[in-house]
């Protein structure tokens, strides 16, 4: 089981991947799409990394309200 | 009128590069049974050999951009960026009103290394692997998209696909946008990344492809009698075309003209040429006509002659029946090999620095002339030539014919 910080720690680095985003500014309190612009087709290949990282599914309607970094987080805490 | 010009290819990473290895009489085919090209040796292909990029796209894009894109739609941009610059067009809608800039890219078969690599991962994976980019990156449109959103083009954006054609009909279709006056200026051309192993096995099926493994710097050969196929390459070329008002009115350096565009069918057989050349001359007097030309003014002809059997031979009956016996003719893939959907605006970049130089680069490989070809090939060493016109012809699978004239200016 991952803790907190290293699933925020895994998922800044898919997204600096993915989206090219410095991984010290993937913080809990960022949003996706308004502070990042990451868009819905970048979202939807974080999503498949992160699954297959953390062990953890993530279905389409789950994944629309992951709005923020931290709700990311907290929904692959509960559910890995 | 042209005032910037682009491209990467088999020769170099921009046109100044491909243009002096050109010069130099240098070849960009080289084999490809390597580590990028597993597929040859893991296929036991019959051709060995190909004309990839002198540079990586990934060279010049940055790494994240690079991953949303297909190859085709990497050297687009490539290209297009080189061209833009050169144009002196500064930050995007700086100097062209958004909705007065149009882009008309075109490519043969558009994003098949995508298609082929997503096709892999939905057998071997399932849905989760396939790409969300996966449409975005293989449709045919795709470079053609991803340069307007790049340069802000609200005019239009179009993708001409017409196999090996359609980077000549792009230029056409893009003059045809700067007559009717429906936009000020074009960024236009072609691009084309398709040496994968279902392309090069097909074209290997269709018995098109150069056998000529132990010699790739011979292999492609237009015009000589032992020519026995194409060898395919990869790249993109792109212009920017500007009407003439607009061009001198924000004080644009212009390298030459576009007078003149024709574009033809032969509606005769899916591959092969009409063997008398009747739609590809028919191609040549139009774009001649449209120019204002008399074929006696037409100095050269920047031939598409692919080095296979059957094309090339055509393609000289149909130059002599537009034009006469008197233009000096040249083969540029003899040295890029058959870029597909790029080649014709590579070449008419080719074209026109012939005649703003002066100077026609030598047909690589021509030993012995193909004795059905009755015309003056430049061959051995580049010809100096002064030159007030010059005609570039573009031939596809489909029996599509396109011819642009150039003039100087």
């Amino acid at each position: 089981m991952a803790s907190n910080e290293e699933i925020l720690t895994g998922l800044a680095e898919i997204v600096e991947e993915v989206a090219g985003i410095d991984t010290a500014d993937v913080s809990t309190e960022k949003s996706f799409v308004d502070d990042l612009d990451i868009d819905s087709l970048s979202m939807v290949e974080i999503a498949v990394q992160a699954e297959d990282k953390f062990g953890v599914k993530i279905p389409d309607d789950q994944l629309a309200e992951l709005k923020t970094v931290g709700d990311a987080v907290d929904y692959i805490a509960k559910n890995q | 009128m042209v005032t910037g010009l682009g491209a990467t290819t088999p020769l170099g990473g921009d046109v100044a590069s491909t243009w002096e290895a050109m010069l130099a009489g240098k070849s960009g085919v080289r084999r490809i049974d390597d580590e990028a090209h597993e597929w040859v040796t893991r296929h036991d292909l019959p051709v060995k050999i190909g004309a990839p990029l002198a540079v990586e796209p990934t060279e010049v894009i940055p790494r994240v951009k690079a991953r949303r894109l297909d190859r085709v739609e990497q050297v687009a941009l490539v290209a297009a960026k080189e061209a833009w610059e050169h144009a002196g067009l500064g930050e995007p809608g700086e100097q062209v009103d958004p909705t007065r800039l149009a882009v008309v890219i075109g490519t043969g078969v558009g994003g098949v290394i995508t298609l082929l690599d997503q096709d892999d991962l939905l057998e071997t994976g399932g849905l989760r692997k396939v790409s969300p980019l996966t449409v975005p990156m293989l449709m045919p449109n795709g470079p053609a998209a991803w340069v307007g959103i790049e340069y802000g083009a609200q005019g239009a954006v179009h993708a001409p696909v017409s196999a090996c054609a359609s980077g000549a009909e792009a230029l056409a279709w893009a003059l045809r946008l700067l007559r009717a006056n429906e936009v000020d200026v074009v960024i236009a051309g072609g691009a084309e990344a398709c040496i994968t192993g279902l392309t090069v096995a097909g074209f290997a099926q269709a018995r098109t492809l150069s056998l000529r493994n132990d010699d790739p710097e011979r292999a492609s050969r237009p015009f000589d009698v032992d020519r026995d196929g194409f060898v395919l390459g990869e790249g993109s070329g792109i212009m920017i075309l500007e009407r003439a008002e607009f061009a001198a009115a924000r004080g644009a350096t212009v390298h030459g003209r576009i007078a003149g565009a024709g574009i033809t069918a032969d509606a005769y057989h899916i591959t092969g040429p009409e063997p008398e050349g009747r739609g590809q001359s028919r191609a040549i007097t139009a774009a001649i006509r449209m120019a204002g030309l008399d074929p006696s003014d037409v100095g050269h002809v920047n031939c598409h002659a692919t080095s296979t059997v059957a094309g090339d031979v055509g393609e000289t009956k149909a130059v002599r029946k537009a034009l006469g016996d008197h233009p000096v003719l040249t083969a540029p893939k003899s040295q890029l090999g058959h870029m597909v959907g790029a080649a014709g605006a590579v070449e008419s970049i080719i074209t026109l620095l012939s005649i703003k130089e002066g100077i026609i680069p030598a047909t690589l490989n021509l030993v012995k002339l193909d004795p059905g070809i009755e015309l003056d090939v430049v061959a051995g060493e580049p010809r100096k030539m002064d030159l007030q016109a010059a005609v570039c012809d573009s031939f596809g699978f489909g029996g599509h014919n396109a011819a642009v004239a150039f003039t100087k200016v």
